[in-house]
């Protein structure tokens, strides 16, 4: 209800962007997220860390306050989640409908929309504005495609502009980086350095173990229980992953550091493979 | 030139003709604009269900009212809206899937509204303008009460248009804008059922589908942008209603069909033709490699 009258929760200015405490999911009976608690301050980017089915998606949706805990409690700027507009949640790619009828600024100016209030029209100003998020993420030209037409890089880059408009200051990423080519790997990457310049706050979920040790200077290995959440050398350790991946993963020890082969990827069947650092 | 001309002015010396041109008009229009939101959203067999579903309280209408035009109007209205949103709720638990609730409670609804109608004697031939429309009944006051509700429903639909798309294309995204979405769900129903309603003159419950689903799905495969499609659908059920209004004048066929048929068949012309997207082309270029 909170668009109707057009109030949101304040930001409390001493609050982390986030704090997580104690925070369990119970699904019918089974523990999707047991005793989760962590707090990130602002401009932090961290890789969410864990086998499928481990709790990503369900710790993003309490953290954006889609889904209420069954115990424990979310906090963004010193309040409940429920209130704030400030948080992005990027959707998959394969959870969107491509045919729709909407080109790449319609998109993004969906994201607006909580600025822009009930009954109004967007004005030139709020063009602008959402010719500037595409601008951040190099998709200016493509404004008038329709989403169908672009790339999966581009179809990425132009959700990740939607949380730009949307003015977020935490975005919650859900495997941004899955099933692109290596080049548009690199164009998420260099946004996400923008991101840090702009000081938001990112939460990144990927399967892909050495990429989140390579990339990012933060890890969280999630399975169901927090396992760690610091530096990839410190959260990364065999022990930690064993109980994170169980069977699924194979550590050899080798002259130049630790192998992971592992098996969790959610693209059909290959296996990865990987060195740790 | 000039039998052209008395081809198309000729029906319009009937009075009759002209109310049931005007009020196909606006019904072309009316479905088509909420119909972009029944197909974008895959909602084709909720609508046909909630055709049928409002046969039941138009039945009570006609019983009560002795066979009266008048009251039939506000009777479907309430219950097509008390059944949106019963199937709007019953559908959200977990007990039943939404698709197999919609099917349980059309068919019901459905039986008991024929039941109801059957306890007259002469029933068929009122039956049958339930069923198939009688758009050549249409009366001032049908008019009237069409062309309000049916600016009614396309003002909201202007109104809230960012909130229904947003709805529509990420729900996730108008979760997080923390935008009412059980509220917005509820209010589409609604303007759904006042379609319906406002369409039952003059295409009846069984073909109702359509005029909700064929003029969208044709402007869908169209266009590449929502206003372009509303628009564009909104023209092709406008012009499926009037030309298959003077085809069943002329033809002498049923008005309700005749309306579907056009609505049909301007569907498989876009289907085969669309530029770009059309099977014909596809087929060609398929030919071609």
């Amino acid at each position: 209800m909170a668009t109707l009258i057009g109030r949101y929760a304040p930001h409390q200015a001493d609050s982390p962007v986030l704090e997580v405490s104690d925070v369990t999911v119970r699904y019918n009976g089974t523990l999707a997220l047991d005793g989760v608690s962590f707090r990130l301050t602002q401009g932090e980017q961290v890789a969410v860390v864990g086998p499928n089915g481990a709790g990503k998606s369900t710790l993003f949706k309490v953290i954006a306050g889609m889904l209420h805990p069954t115990h424990g409690e979310v906090k963004v700027y010193g309040h409940g989640p429920g209130g704030h507009i400030c948080i992005a949640y990027v959707p998959q790619r394969s959870q969107v409908d491509w045919s729709f009828p909407v080109n790449v600024a319609d998109v993004v100016m969906m994201g607006r929309i909580g600025k822009l209030g009930l009954l109004r029209w967007p004005k030139a100003r709020d063009w602008d504005y959402v010719r500037q998020c595409l601008e951040v993420v190099g998709m200016a030209d493509l404004a008038d495609r329709q989403i169908g037409e672009l790339s999966g890089g581009q179809q990425q880059r132009v959700f990740i502009a939607r949380a730009l408009a949307q003015e977020a200051e935490l975005m919650l990423m859900d495997e941004p980086l899955t099933g692109l080519d290596v080049t548009s790997q690199e164009d998420i990457f260099r946004i996400l350095e923008e991101l840090r310049r702009r000081h938001v706050t990112v939460m990144v979920a990927t399967h892909d173990l050495n990429q989140a040790a390579d990339r990012f200077d933060q890890v969280m290995l999630l399975n169901h229980r927090l396992l760690g959440l610091g530096r990839p050398g410190e959260v990364f350790t065999p022990e930690r992953l064993l109980q994170a991946y169980g069977g699924h993963m194979r550590l050899i020890q080798t002259d130049e550091g630790l192998m992971v082969l592992n098996d969790t990827c959610c693209e059909g069947s290959t296996t990865r493979h990987g060195r740790l650092a | 030139m000039d039998a052209l001309l008395d081809l198309l002015l000729g029906p319009l010396s009937y009075p009759f003709m002209v109310r049931g041109l005007l009020a196909a008009a606006t019904v072309g229009v009316v479905c088509a604009t909420v119909g972009t939101y029944v197909v974008l959203r895959g909602m084709a067999f909720f609508g046909d269900a909630l055709a049928h579903a409002i046969l039941p309280g138009v039945a009570v209408g006609y019983l009560l009212g002795g066979g009266a035009q008048e009251p039939l109007f506000w009777w479907g209205m309430l219950t097509a809206v008390l059944t949106s949103v019963g199937i709007g709720a019953l559908s959200k638990g977990e007990q039943i899937k939404e698709d197999t609730a919609i099917g349980v409670i059309f068919a019901g609804m459905f039986a008991l509204g024929i039941t109801l109608i059957s306890t007259v004697r002469s029933y068929t031939v009122d039956l049958t303008h339930f069923l198939f429309g009688n758009v050549l009944g249409v009366s001032q006051r049908d008019l009237w009460l069409t062309a309000i509700f049916g600016g009614i429903v396309i003002l909201v639909i202007v109104a809230f248009y960012k909130e229904f798309l947003v709805l529509s294309f990420d729900p996730i995204l108008a979760s997080t804008l923390r935008l009412p979405a059980g509220l917005l769900h509820y209010l589409l129903l609604v303007l759904i059922a006042i379609a319906i309603v406002v369409s039952l003159q003059t295409v009846g419950v069984a073909l109702m589908v359509a005029m909700l689903v064929t003029p969208a799905a044709t402007a869908y495969l169209l266009t590449r942008r929502l206003p372009t499609m509303m628009l564009t659908g909104a023209a092709i059920g406008a012009i499926s209603a009037v030309s298959g209004l003077y085809f069943s004048y002329y033809v002498n066929v049923a008005s309700g069909a005749a309306i579907v048929l056009v609505c049909t068949a301007i569907f498989v012309l876009a289907f085969l033709l669309a530029p770009g997207r059309g099977t014909l082309w596809k087929y060609l270029r398929w030919v071609n490699n």
